[in-house]
């Protein structure tokens, strides 16, 4: 008589897309307050965008988009049994999150240096509209940068996971869940580079 | 569930597929860039045309919607739809006041 192992990848994919659509509807929100506010005070937003270092921000997206690139190329790999670059392409991965990482870092210090922080007493002397740019501002990239560091830490156990094998080419849905959640990281970076860096 | 899981295997897209989409992607972060350049309104037409069609690239090959059945589609753009209805009611009301 053979193991019966309970196995749904279809079912998996199912839980971790109904996650990712309470991300969606997190970042919707903050997304449709950004849309009030621009709209509430268009020139305010104008001018803040401009104190925003606009080549970090296209830089930062081409890192996060070549990581949703090595991503999905690791599931390729680990489709043809290819484990060798399967963890080529998911080290490649961490190493771009932890780039992006550091340049936000410099691009916040930046900010903090010319005290533009929350609850800074420079920001208090700022129009309101420009406050609430910086609120958003500190807010939206603050809680995606978190999901960066959420994102690897879940692509650093994936990682794990593929050398000890226990993800492998015929049960490899942890990889592909992972994936989908940097994915959708990615995708909320595309949508805050036009909002913030090319407000201006 | 056999039957889904070998259509599915049939399906796999090879390393090209998703390099040309990356390639795609580039160049429209390009163009967005440029347009930003360009004036207020084109900066403005760049972001509700270009960044949705980006993002939908990505879900659409990267996150393998393309690849999967009906049902997780329409969860995707059940959620979509309702953003855009708050996005909608909300505006229904700023533009007016």
């Amino acid at each position: 008589m053979t193991e019966h192992v309970h196995r749904d990848d279809f079912g998996s994919r199912l839980g971790m897309w109904l996650f990712l659509v309470t991300e969606m509807v997190l970042f919707g929100g903050l997304f449709i307050a950004y849309s009030a506010m621009r709209h509430r005070y268009p020139m305010e937003f104008h001018q803040a965008g401009a104190e925003l270092n606009a080549t970090l921000g296209i830089i930062n997206t081409v890192v996060l988009l070549t990581s949703s690139l090595t991503v999905v190329l690791s599931i390729v790999a680990m489709q043809r049994g290819d484990k060798k670059r399967t963890i080529g392409f998911l080290s490649s991965t961490l190493v771009l999150g932890l780039v992006f990482l550091i340049i936000k870092a410099f691009e916040w210090s930046a900010k903090f240096h010319h005290g533009l922080y929350p609850n800074a007493p420079h920001l208090a002397t700022l129009p309101p509209g420009e406050q609430v740019f910086f609120g958003l501002y500190f807010s939206m990239t603050g809680l995606h940068g978190l999901h960066i560091v959420a994102g690897m830490g879940v692509l650093a156990w994936v990682l794990y996971m593929v050398i000890q094998n226990q993800v492998r080419a015929d049960r490899y849905v942890h990889l592909e869940n992972a994936g989908l959640y940097w994915h959708l990281v990615d995708v909320i970076w595309i949508f805050l580079l036009p909002l913030f860096y090319l407000a201006a | 569930m056999d039957a889904h899981t070998t259509s599915e295997a049939q399906a796999h897209p090879g390393y090209g597929t998703f390099i040309k989409v990356w390639v795609v992607l580039l160049l429209l972060t390009g163009t967005l860039v440029g347009l930003s350049h360009v004036g207020q309104t084109a900066a403005v037409w760049g972001l509700l045309t270009l960044t949705p069609l980006k993002a939908g690239l990505v879900f659409y090959f990267f996150m393998h919607l393309k690849y999967e059945g009906p049902l997780l589609k329409a969860v995707v753009l059940v959620t979509l739809g309702t953003l855009l209805i708050f996005f909608a009611l909300l505006f229904s009301d700023v533009a007016f006041r």
